[in-house]
């Protein structure tokens, strides 16, 4: 069974004027189809508006569609007798890092999931210490957040939802408002998360870097799934990447130039060490 | 010489538990017209430095000049220093508050005290050199896009008629093609003015191609100080202190390094495919 | 400025008087407040004093502390002084002059009620520089649970409370980006009279609001995200439980409130020495 499975997706708002009338409806996603194979990593690029945010949230059941419908592990989101196993299935870290943190100790905030889902108190102590130690932040379980960096205080989001257990976690650009090394510290730890408790990870981004890693790419623009695939075959389409607003890394676009000019290099070359190599080869 | 800073200091909360040296000895000439990038990562100082500039901050000990005068001199006009030296915070579209995008630009003029026209006249001047387009003029700030919003603070700043522009971060949280757009506009706004431009960013590779010098801040000092060219040339040293240089400057030492006859200072990719173009022509 | 108000904030250390269930620091401190008022002699603040200066001592908060969290109140308590001095009349008259006369009555109220303020201040800024905020909305989410039944919502009044606490900094720190914004256009927030001042504010007061609903917003997401549905099936990571020092502590204070109670009741004014 899929992780996540859509079919014909479709997410509309409506359109209002000044005063609140409505005068139209928008489509943020329109006709979406996505399968998440169970244990894989899935990144979704697009730009801001694209309609990445939108599939994210209803990925949890945070938004639930207005046409077509989403399986999460099995289960309907729109099914309310399912929302609380939904979100307990697919956890969700979000952009903002002050604005999901609920607690005023780090500890605390990480036992605040599993409270809610009325697990045992020596049973939450044991997920608290287990998920503060799988991102890094155990040292700081008696901090206050306020005192975090940007990069610590996702990190301890991250914690928050591994202590309730999920099969997948979602992440909604939880790099767009850091710094590299905060950048850095979040997708190391999501990394690690993979390797260790083998749960399955959709990372919302525009940062190309951070999905070279991905088993599947899905890239989205105006609300439509318009590229998926592999992140080697997606960054060999540099110019249709464009189109969609969004960038490729460095050594991609320089792999690129060099092509234009008439260098005998593949196509969609994601590392330093894969350019050199290639250039070597050719000399 | 635009601005000139002597031997700043800045300690946060002196004399208590938090005590925090946030500049350290840190001496900066800019001149009117460049084009200057600070980089640093958060908590590197770059931030409170430029809050000096304006005098939002003050130093500890040391002085600041701006064209010549100290702007710690009794009775210094410093409501006219930060119209002067025109400072953009992180998310500046946190700051936007009127009914209406060309209300909110006339902000900075009003409070220089200037005429109703003039303050119009002024800010659609700045509207225009950020390239916001006229048809969204009466617009709540509240409903554009992230990078609109952005576009309006600056307008905001640029319509006070600063001969220097100061940027924290002005790429922050945008999309890469709002980022290339925000950018660019500030590149052109440069050489459209000759105003003194100063770019605050943690990313090497956004700013390397637009700017003619770069100042790196580590832990309150200048670290390094010098063109895009010859700060990259110590990325050992900038790797050691969590700041990588662009992506092109390590595959050009790693080409060098297995042969290739290469320069190796290539900053921009550009630069790096001439270069290597050339390697394999020779 | 924000910065020196040290009442409400939590002083870390570990100490008998930190380690106690919040509970019974809500309570004792309620105990100790209404003892304040429940006698009026010298032998009565005498052993206020004694029990007060016990539970700082083995609070391990330093006596400075206390004394930088009654700055606030400095105002208010020379104003409740000179009111007593002047206004109150009785007993033998000490001064005489002009339209000032202070009486001994007077003199003996304004101490005592410089002191009872004083001591409410101590008393409660002790129970929360003990208690972390977390703690106190537990204690008091668990306290006052019985109002449920009257179908007060005790919960969510406590999470309320601790969300409140948790951003608290982060506002004001934002208040200060938005200022320094708005400097950084021009704004004046010194000069002026009192309307232009707060005129000035819009600038702040408008983006601070908006940004406060968007971080509200935010927040409720990321709560139902995680599962967030009020009280009801909630286990508690830090479940409050009475242990053996917590009973030592209702003794104790217990009997501080027979033995001033009585004080109050039964020693009369005449010990009253100057």
């Amino acid at each position: 069974m899929e992780m996540i499975h859509s079919e014909k997706l479709v997410y509309e708002y409506d359109k209002r004027d000044e005063e609140g009338n409505v005068i139209g409806t928008n489509r943020a996603i329109d006709g979406v189809d996505i399968d998440v194979a169970p244990g894989s990593f899935v990144a979704v690029l697009g730009h801001n508006g694209s309609g990445k945010s939108t599939l994210a949230k209803h990925m949890n059941a945070i938004l639930v569609p207005t046409g077509g419908t989403i399986w999460v592990d099995g289960k309907d989101t729109k099914d309310p007798a399912e929302l609380w196993n939904v979100r307990q299935t697919a956890g969700m870290v979000f952009q903002n890092p002050d604005n999901q943190i609920i607690g005023t100790v780090v500890e605390e905030d990480v036992g605040f999931g599993p409270e809610n889902l009325g697990v045992p108190t020596d049973e939450i102590w044991k997920r608290v210490e287990d998920s503060l130690r799988s991102v890094g932040m155990l040292e700081y379980r008696k901090a206050s957040p306020n005192k975090l960096s940007g990069g610590q205080k996702q990190r301890v989001a991250i914690a928050g939802v591994i202590a309730m257990e999920p099969k997948c976690i979602v992440l909604d650009e939880p790099t767009a408002m850091l710094d590299p090394n905060g950048r850095r510290e979040v997708i190391q730890a999501v990394e690690k998360l993979r390797e260790e408790k083998n749960v399955t990870v959709i990372l919302i981004t525009h940062y190309m870097e951070e999905v070279i890693d991905a088993d599947q790419v899905f890239v989205m623009d105006d609300g439509h799934i318009v590229m998926h695939g592999t992140p080697r075959e997606i960054f060999s389409r540099v110019d249709e990447l464009k189109v969609y607003r969004m960038d490729v890394p460095q050594v991609t676009m320089l792999a690129e130039e060099l092509r234009k000019r008439g260098l005998d290099l593949p196509r969609g070359i994601l590392r330093r060490e894969e350019l050199v190599e290639a250039l070597c080869r050719l000399r | 010489m635009s601005i000139a800073l002597e031997h700043v200091n800045y300690v946060y909360s002196p004399g208590t538990a938090y005590e925090r040296h946030a500049l350290k000895d840190v001496s900066l000439e800019i001149e009117q017209g460049q084009f200057v990038g600070i980089i640093g990562h958060t908590g590197s100082g770059k931030s409170t430095l430029i809050q000096h500039l304006n005098g939002l901050m003050k130093a500890t000990s040391g002085n600041i000049y701006y064209e010549g005068q100290s702007i710690y001199e009794e009775g210094y006009d410093m409501k006219k220093l930060r119209t002067q030296v025109g400072l953009v915070f992180q998310y500046p579209e946190y700051q936007l508050f009127e009914v209406d995008v060309l209300t909110d630009v006339c902000f900075g003029p009003k409070n220089q005290g200037l005429s109703q026209e003039e303050c119009e006249k002024n800010a659609r001047e700045a509207l225009e050199l950020v390239g916001f387009p006229e048809k969204y003029y009466r617009q709540s700030p509240f409903e554009l896009s992230g990078g609109q919003k952005r576009r309006v603070a600056i307008a905001g700043i640029l319509a006070m008629h600063p001969k220097v522009l100061v940027l924290d971060e002005p790429t922050a949280g945008l999309d890469p093609k709002g980022r290339d757009e925000i950018l660019d506009q500030i590149d052109h706004l440069h050489k459209e003015t000759g105003m003194t431009v100063i770019l605050v960013s943690h990313s090497m590779e956004d700013i390397a191609n637009y700017v003619d010098r770069i100042v790196v801040m580590n832990r309150g000092e200048k670290m390094l100080d010098g063109t895009p060219r010859e700060v990259f040339a110590h990325y050992k040293e900038l790797e050691k202190v969590g700041l990588a240089a662009p992506q092109v400057t390590y595959v050009m030492h790693d080409l060098k390094e297995r042969g290739f006859d290469v320069a190796a200072d290539a900053t921009t990719i550009e630069e790096a495919a001439d270069d290597i173009m050339r390697s394999f022509h020779d | 400025m924000i910065r020196d108000i040290t009442i409400g904030q939590y002083y870390p250390a570990e100490s008998p008087i930190h380690r106690l269930d919040p509970r019974v620091k809500i309570v004792c401190t309620l105990l100790f407040l209404i003892s304040l008022f429940i006698q009026n002699s010298l032998l009565g603040y005498v052993i206020a004093t004694l029990f007060l200066g016990c539970v700082i001592h083995f609070s391990k908060v330093p006596v400075k502390y206390i004394a930088k969290g009654l700055k606030p109140i400095v105002i208010l308590l020379l104003f409740t002084v000179v009111m007593n001095l002047l206004l109150t009349r009785g007993g033998e008259t000490l001064v005489h002059f002009g339209i000032i006369t202070i009486t001994e009555n007077g003199l003996r109220t304004s101490v005592f009620m410089a002191i009872r303020l004083i001591y409410l201040v101590a008393g409660s800024s002790i129970m929360t520089f003990t208690t972390t905020p977390n703690g106190l909305t537990d204690g008091l989410e668990k306290l006052l649970h019985p109002l449920n039944r009257l179908n007060v919502p005790v919960h969510e009044v406590a999470m309320i409370m601790s969300i409140a606490l948790r951003f608290i900094p982060i506002l004001l720190e934002e208040t200060d980006k938005i200022m320094k914004a708005q400097m950084a256009r021009g704004a004046d927030f010194e000069s002026g009279n009192i309307i232009q001042r707060a005129k000035a504010m819009i600038p702040i007061l408008v983006p601070l609001f908006i940004s406060a609903f968007r971080r509200a917003n935010d927040l409720a997401m990321a709560m139902e995200a995680r599962c967030y549905h009020g009280g009801e099936g909630r286990t508690k990571m830090k479940p409050l439980r009475y242990k053996g020092r917590d009973k030592m502590a209702y003794i104790f204070t217990l009997i501080y409130i027979v033995v001033i109670f009585m004080v109050g009741r039964f020693v009369p004014f005449k010990l009253w020495v100057f």
